[in-house]
C-alpha cells in the first residue's frame, strides 16, 4: 500500500508585495517523523507553517496535509491537527484546566485532560491563572491546548524560543512522548540542537528555499568532517591556505579569527599549530561539527545573527 | 457499547457554553470591568440624583440698595432681598450670589441677565411684590409625584447608556484584544464554530442583561423610589432588542481594527456623540428642530425613548413599535457587516 505524506507541499509561494517570503519550497514529511524547519529569523519559516496551517493562503503552489486540502475540507482536517502558534497569548485570568476545557470543547474527539495535563507536567497547575505561570509553563500549556484533540499532525512553531534549558528540556521531552505515539510532528526552530535532538529529518531554510536536506547525521556528514577547529592569532590572518594542511577539509574567516572544518582532529592539530603559533596564537578551541556549520557552510552566515 | 480506548473518550461539552463561560469568567475576575458595569451607574444615579433632587422651593435672593425696598421685598416669602451699597449689590450680581439687583427709583430699576431663568424668575417675584395686583383668579397645585422627577428620567438613559457601552467595551474591545494577543488565530486554527464563538459573546450580553437590569432598576425603586409603570416582560424585550443592537455595533466596530488603540477611538468616536445628544442625561428636545430627525436614528435615541416610553408612560409594544423596529435593523445590519469584514487573523 503506498503510504500518503503526512505532509506535501510543491513549488509553494507567498509574496507580500514584492517581497518572496516563501519562493518556490518544497517538502514532504512522512507519517511518525518528526521534521524539522530549521533557519533563521526571517528565513519563511513561519509563513510556511501557516500555510501548512491552513491560516495563510499562498500566492501559488500546492499543499496536502493527510492527503487532504485546505480548500475542500478544511472541517475534517481541523478536527486531525494540533497547532501551537509561535506566540499566542492565552486568556490570563482562566485557569490552566479551563483554557484545556474550553479546546477540549471544539473537538468532536480527544484525549481526556487529566492526561495532558500530566503529559506536560502542569498537572499541579490546573487550577493556576495563565498569568501566574512561568515562560515554559505558558509554553507547555500552549503545546497542552494542541494535544487536547489527540492530533495525528502536531504542528510547533519556535516551540522553545525564549526558554531557559530545563524548560526547553521538559519540553522536548513532551514532543518525544508524542512522537513515541506515531504521531507526525513539524517544528520550526532556529536552535541547531534542537533540530539534533528531536528531528528525524531536517530541511535547512534560508531566503524562503530548502538549502539542504536530510537527516542530522547526513547533513553533518555533508561536511565531509567531523570537527570545527576555531582559533585566532595575534596579527589578523586570511583562509586563504590553511585549507591545504592534512585532514582540513574546508577554511572560512570565523567571528575573530580562522575556522576550520576537519576529518581527524589528531592528524590535523599538530600541523595547525606548527604554523599558527609563530602567528601568535592567543586562542584555539574545537568542537564537534553542528547543523550550525552546515548551515555557515552553506551560507556564509550564521543562523542566530 | 464500551469505547475502545481511554484515549478516544469524548467528553460532550458544548464548545458554546465553554466560549460562553469563559467570558463571564474573565468578566468577573476583572474588578475594573465589573466596576464600570455594575457599580459606575449606581453612582452616577446617586451623584446626579442628589445634584437634581426635588427640594423645597428655596427663597431668590436678590440685592436692593435701600431700606424701604428690603421691607417691600421681604413681604415675599419667596424673595431674600440683601441690604448693599450700588457697586456692592452689582458685584454680587456679577459674581452670581444673588440672581437680581433693584435700585431705587424712580424709575425703579431692575438689573438682572435675561438669559439665565434664575434672574428673569428673580425679577418677576421682585416686580410682583413691588406692584401688587390682588390675588389671581387661579391656584397653584405642585407637582412632585413619582415618574416626573429628574430621576424618573434620568434612570432609564443610564440604563440605556449601560447597555451601550457595555455592548461596545465588552465586545468591540475584547474582541480586538484577541485579535492583538493572535488568541482569535489560535482559536481559527481549531475546529471551533466561527458563529459560535461570536454567538457566545452575544449569550453573555443575554445573560448580563438579566443582571444588570436589576441592579440598577432595583437600586433606584429602593433609593428613589423609581417605578415602572408598564410591563416588566416589554421593558425587558426593550433591552434585549438594544443590548443586541450595540452588540453589533462593537461587533462592527471591532471586525478589522487591529490594535486596541485603533477600536479605543472607534468606540468614543461611536458613543461620544449619542452620550451627548441621545437623552441620557437631559432631553433631546433642548437640541435645534434642525437636527432631531438626525437624533431619532440614533440607535441609543431609540432604545432610550423605548425604555422611558415603557418605564414611565407604560406603554405597550404599538407605542414604541417605531423604536423596536429601529433597534433591529441596526442588529441585522451591523452584524451582516460585521461578519462581511470580520477579520479572524
Amino acid at each position: 500500500m503506498p503510504s500518503t505524506p503526512a505532509l506535501r507541499c510543491e513549488q509553494l509561494v507567498k509574496k507580500y508585495g514584492d517581497l518572496a517570503a516563501v519562493d518556490g519550497l518544497d517538502l514532504e514529511v512522512d507519517g511518525g517523523e518528526c521534521f524539522g524547519l530549521l533557519g533563521p529569523n526571517g528565513a519563511g519559516k513561519t509563513t510556511t507553517v501557516e500555510i501548512l496551517e491552513g491560516l495563510n493562503e499562498p500566492t501559488a503552489g500546492r499543499v496536502e496535509v493527510l492527503g487532504m486540502r485546505w480548500d475542500r475540507d478544511e472541517r475534517a482536517l481541523r478536527q486531525r491537527l494540533g497547532v501551537s502558534l509561535q506566540e499566542t497569548h492565552l486568556p490570563d485570568k482562566l485557569t490552566v484546566e479551563e483554557n484545556l476545557r474550553m479546546f477540549r470543547s471544539f473537538y468532536l474527539q480527544g484525549r481526556p485532560i487529566e492526561e495532558v495535563l500530566e503529559l506536560v507536567g502542569l498537572s499541579d497547575k490546573r487550577a493556576s491563572w495563565t498569568e501566574r505561570l512561568s515562560g515554559g509553563q505558558k509554553q507547555r500549556l500552549a503545546v497542552a491546548c494542541a494535544l487536547v484533540s489527540d492530533p495525528e499532525l502536531l504542528f510547533l512553531d519556535e516551540p522553545t524560543t525564549g526558554l531557559d534549558p530545563q524548560s526547553r528540556r521538559q519540553l522536548w521531552d513532551v514532543v518525544l512522548g508524542f512522537k513515541s505515539r506515531g504521531r507526525t510532528v513539524l517544528l520550526t526552530t532556529h536552535y541547531m540542537d534542537e533540530a539534533e535532538r528531536l528531528c528525524d529529518r531536517v530541511a535547512i531554510v534560508d531566503k524562503g528555499k530548502v538549502i539542504a536536506l536530510g537527516t542530522p547525521r547526513e547533513l553533518i556528514a555533508s561536511l565531509g568532517a567531523q570537527q570545527v577547529v576555531e582559533f585566532v592569532t595575534e596579527r589578523p590572518l586570511a583562509p586563504d591556505g590553511w585549507g591545504g594542511l592534512p585532514s582540513v577539509r574546508s577554511a572560512r574567516r570565523s567571528a575573530d579569527g580562522i575556522a576550520l572544518t576537519v576529518e581527524q582532529l589528531h592528524v590535523a592539530l599538530p600541523a595547525i599549530l606548527a604554523r599558527a603559533e609563530p602567528l601568535g596564537l592567543t586562542h584555539l578551541s574545537t568542537h564537534q561539527a553542528s547543523l550550525e556549520d552546515v548551515f555557515v557552510h552553506l551560507t556564509g552566515r550564521h543562523l542566530r545573527e | 457499547m464500551n469505547a475502545p480506548t481511554a484515549g478516544l473518550k469524548s467528553a460532550p461539552i458544548s464548545p458554546l457554553w465553554e466560549l460562553t463561560l469563559a467570558r463571564l469568567r474573565l468578566f468577573f475576575r476583572e474588578p475594573g470591568a465589573v466596576f464600570w458595569t455594575f457599580g459606575f451607574p449606581l453612582l452616577l444615579s446617586v451623584a446626579l440624583g442628589i445634584a437634581f433632587r426635588n427640594r423645597p422651593a428655596e427663597p431668590v435672593p436678590v440685592a436692593v440698595v435701600s431700606a424701604e425696598l428690603e421691607r417691600s421685598l421681604e413681604a415675599d416669602p419667596q424673595l431674600r432681598p440683601r441690604l448693599l451699597g450700588e457697586s456692592e449689590a452689582r458685584e454680587a450680581l456679577r459674581t452670581g450670589k444673588v440672581d437680581l439687583v433693584v435700585l431705587a427709583g424712580p424709575p425703579i430699576a431692575y438689573l438682572y441677565d435675561p438669559a439665565r431663568a434664575e434672574s428673569r424668575l428673580a425679577r418677576a417675584l421682585a416686580d410682583a411684590a413691588l406692584h401688587p395686583r390682588g390675588a389671581p383668579a387661579t391656584i397653584d397645585r405642585p407637582i412632585t409625584e413619582p415618574g416626573s422627577r429628574y430621576i424618573d428620567f434620568l434612570i432609564p438613559g443610564l440604563l440605556g447608556m449601560n447597555l451601550m457601552s457595555a455592548g461596545m467595551w465588552g465586545i468591540g474591545y475584547i474582541v480586538v484584544e484577541m485579535r492583538t494577543k493572535k488568541l482569535l488565530k489560535r482559536l481559527v486554527a481549531t475546529p471551533m464554530s466561527r458563529a459560535q464563538f461570536l454567538w457566545s459573546f452575544v449569550v453573555m450580553r443575554a445573560l448580563f442583561l438579566l443582571l444588570e437590569m436589576p441592579v440598577l432598576l432595583g437600586f433606584a425603586r429602593l433609593v428613589f423610589g423609581v417605578r415602572i409603570v408598564g410591563s416588566i416582560a416589554l421593558l425587558l424585550g426593550v433591552s434585549l432588542i438594544g443590548a443586541l443592537a450595540f452588540a453589533g455595533i462593537g461587533l462592527l466596530v471591532a471586525a478589522r481594527a487591529q490594535n486596541t488603540q485603533t477600536v479605543t477611538g472607534l468606540i468614543n468616536l461611536v458613543m461620544l456623540p449619542m452620550f451627548v445628544a441621545s437623552g441620557v442625561f437631559f432631553s433631546t428636545a433642548r437640541f435645534p428642530d434642525a437636527v432631531q430627525p438626525f437624533l431619532r436614528v440614533l440607535p441609543l435615541t431609540a432604545l432610550n425613548d423605548g425604555l422611558r416610553a415603557v418605564m414611565i408612560d407604560g406603554a405597550g409594544v404599538t407605542g414604541i413599535a417605531g423604536q423596536i423596529a429601529l433597534l433591529g435593523v441596526t442588529t441585522a445590519a451591523t452584524f451582516f457587516a460585521a461578519l462581511r469584514l470580520f477579520r479572524w487573523r
